[in-house]
């Protein structure tokens, strides 16, 4: 029996291969003038269906009965704090769940947990929040994935907010996907793009996959909240109105809740002279093209004029010239700073993954032809030697250091 | 010990191509790897092994032909391969993969320790290897990037933060997701691929795992792709020309607006 829900209407396929051409699978093929789905690599993501001029491929998603969420109802913005300290990804997030919140015409709501933090709330509230859950207890000083995750999980289930914002930071990230498997949500990562389907209250949820080779647009049609994670520096900060209030609603929980079976022993901090990666405007890069170690100084250098945080190619890190937290790219972080100053790094894909997002892409490479002049916006063709103290001499002089 | 890694085969990054005039991804002819970051996982899971004596059992969902990533598991030193493979699965977004996996780590049985790659380099969801400690109820740790110590049936471990690192305590059974600072990956020994050639690879479909049908695949994935497209590849620009002063002028008057 064929059980498979996608289909080839065989009489009304012209073999016309668009559906071959669209799979982001590689899962079909055409023989005979007719396609064919290989179902052990087809993913259900109806790409093809779309596709098809002549609606020869139909695909059933599932036609479960619509829930009844008309109690959902606002955006959350999960608002991380470190050491008392909001994070500006979460000033980032206030800014986009105000648009969303204003298109489903409904409140924007912060979610505050720590200890003493309720002297954050301006904080929140002058972004754009309406309503701010707070949750202070000592037990919440540092993030647990235990205690957070059940904390968030109750206020969820008495709350009911139609969509939650959340960082795709090391927090966010673990933070966030306990949550969605322990209340039945639905969840997308690192999400470039967020809109609303008015008619259906939909939050449209754009991300890159295949290291941006490919945008997907995925929706949660039929659990709430809708959940969504977004990296650094991808959403704006808003305008601060002082003038703003939100209302606070304080909640306290009982240790069953407060209680965490991990521990934190230390929190180390380690970042040298250097700016978090994820959260630098600029980012100066250096590659195999240094030739040694010594010569992350004068990336170092350029770096500190530009007030930048440092950063590297796995070739460099693999080499032991500098930390693993410096590296950007396939196996390290993933940057989208307002500049990038890629310098002697020829430009591997698994680099490009890491920062083709960036506003800007100045790189300096003495190889006319190296890949990473295929993605940057300005491109100088010379000896790094010479070039970057030339810079680093030109920005101290526009900016007057 | 009994350690299990969970691990995803993907096509391999560098093999992907864009087709420059349909702008399109070309996938045929692509190679499958195991994911980057599960090789780290795999080989912390040998060290452990190596440390603490046990067994490694390696587990993935995924067509039939990930049968040729667990047998690489099982070359670089892992003892049992499981493949959880059935069409029921597809479609399957990370709520739905995490259960899956969950419920083939229920019929493995008792562990101690789970390690999954900190995310995969298709998806970069970084979801999977929560989600499977949050089906099982059991603590994780993410962003390893060191286990510390094992002893009396806690872990202490660092895990990697934006500013530096935490030292983190947990209770054993636990799940860790690793990053890439946690070791460098070992090449598949003679007498590794010799065994890999031969192990036999355990295979498991839904009904074998006893998955509700209702959590697997499109139907229990809460998550729909509605529409997939190509971005406008991103264009080279402009090569500054001139001597380094004339070009560090030129660079300064372009980027101004940005630096100050």
């Amino acid at each position: 029996m064929d059980d498979s829900k996608i289909k080839i209407i065989t009489e009304k396929c012209t073999g016309c291969t668009l559906c071959v051409r669209i799979c982001p699978f590689g899962a079909i093929k055409v023989e005979n003038k007719k396609a064919i789905i290989d179902l052990s690599k087809c993913n259900l993501c109806g790409a093809c269906v779309d596709s098809c001029k002549f609606t020869a491929i139909v695909l059933d998603k599932g036609s479960v009965a619509k829930k009844d969420l008309s109690a959902y109802k606002d955006v959350w913005v999960f608002c991380e704090q470190k050491k008392g300290v909001i994070q500006t990804i979460s000033f980032e997030l206030l800014g986009e769940g105000k648009k969303l919140a204003d298109k489903l015409g409904g409140k924007l709501c912060a979610v505050l947990l720590g200890e003493n933090i309720e002297s954050k709330v301006d904080e929140v509230a002058w972004r754009g929040a309406d309503k701010v859950y707070l949750v202070d207890d000592a037990r919440l000083k540092n993030y647990q994935d235990d205690s957070y995750t059940k904390v968030l999980v109750e206020l969820v289930k008495e709350y009911k907010p139609e969509v939650i914002l959340c960082g795709a930071t090391v927090m966010g990230r673990s933070l966030i996907s306990r949550v969605a498997i322990t209340i039945d949500a639905g969840l997308t990562a690192d999400c470039t793009g967020l809109d609303i389907d008015p008619k259906e209250r939909l939050l449209l949820q754009t991300r890159p996959a295949f290291g941006g080779n490919i945008m997907a647009t995925i929706i949660t049609p039929n659990h709430r909240p809708q959940m969504s994670t977004v990296r650094h520096k991808v959403m704006k900060e808003p305008e601060l109105d002082k003038s703003h209030k939100a209302e606070v609603i304080k909640k306290k929980y009982n240790d069953n809740i407060l209680s965490s079976r991990t521990k934190i022993i230390d929190i180390v901090e380690e970042i040298e002279e250097t700016i978090n990666l994820s959260e630098a405007d600029i980012i100066v890069s250096g590659g195999r093209g240094l030739g040694s170690p010594e010569n992350f100084s004068q990336i170092k250098e350029l770096a500190k004029v530009l007030g930048a945080a440092v950063g590297a190619s796995r070739a460099t890190v693999d080499a032991g010239w500098i930390p693993y937290s410096h590296q950007v790219g396939q196996t390290g972080k993933t940057v989208c700073p307002k500049l990038y100053i890629a310098c002697g790094i020829s430009g591997q894909i698994q680099h490009l993954i890491g920062m083709q997002s960036s506003k800007v892409i100045l790189a300096i490479n003495k190889d006319p032809d190296a890949p990473i002049f295929k993605v940057a916006t300005y491109g100088i063709v010379g000896d790094i030697f010479e070039v970057i103290p030339a810079l680093t001499k030109e920005f101290k002089k526009i900016l007057k250091k | 010990m009994n350690i299990i890694v969970c691990i995803k085969q993907v096509p391999n990054t560098t093999d992907v191509k864009i087709d420059p005039v349909k702008n399109t991804l070309i996938r045929e002819g692509v190679e499958s790897i195991i994911n980057p970051f599960d090789t780290y996982a795999i080989e912390e899971a040998v060290r452990l092994k190596e440390r603490f004596t046990g067994k490694v059992t390696v587990v993935t969902m995924g067509p039939p032909q990930a049968e040729n990533a667990l047998k690489e598991a099982i070359s670089l030193g892992c003892d049992e391969g499981i493949l959880v493979s059935d069409r029921k699965f597809a479609g399957s977004d990370t709520w739905a993969t995490s259960y899956t996996l969950a419920c083939a780590i229920k019929k493995i049985g008792a562990f101690d320790i789970i390690l999954c790659g900190k995310q995969a380099s298709d998806g970069d969801t970084a979801q999977v290897g929560p989600g499977i400690s949050t089906h099982l109820d059991v603590p994780q740790v993410t962003y390893v990037k060191k286990i510390e110590e094992i002893k009396d049936n806690l872990a202490r471990v660092e895990r990697m933060t934006e500013e530096g690192y935490d030292i983190v305590e947990t209770p054993i059974p636990c799940l860790f997701t690793v990053v890439k600072e946690i070791n460098t990956p070992r090449l598949p020994s003679l007498k590794g691929m010799m065994r890999a050639k031969s192990a036999k690879i355990i295979q498991w479909t839904a009904a074998d795992i006893n998955a509700d049908p209702k959590n697997i695949g499109l139907d229990g994935s809460p998550t729909r792709v509605v529409k997939i497209f190509t971005p406008a590849p991103r264009k080279g620009g402009e090569i500054l020309k001139g001597d380094t002063a004339d070009v560090a002028k030129q660079v300064g008057t372009l980027l101004k607006d940005i630096i100050i």
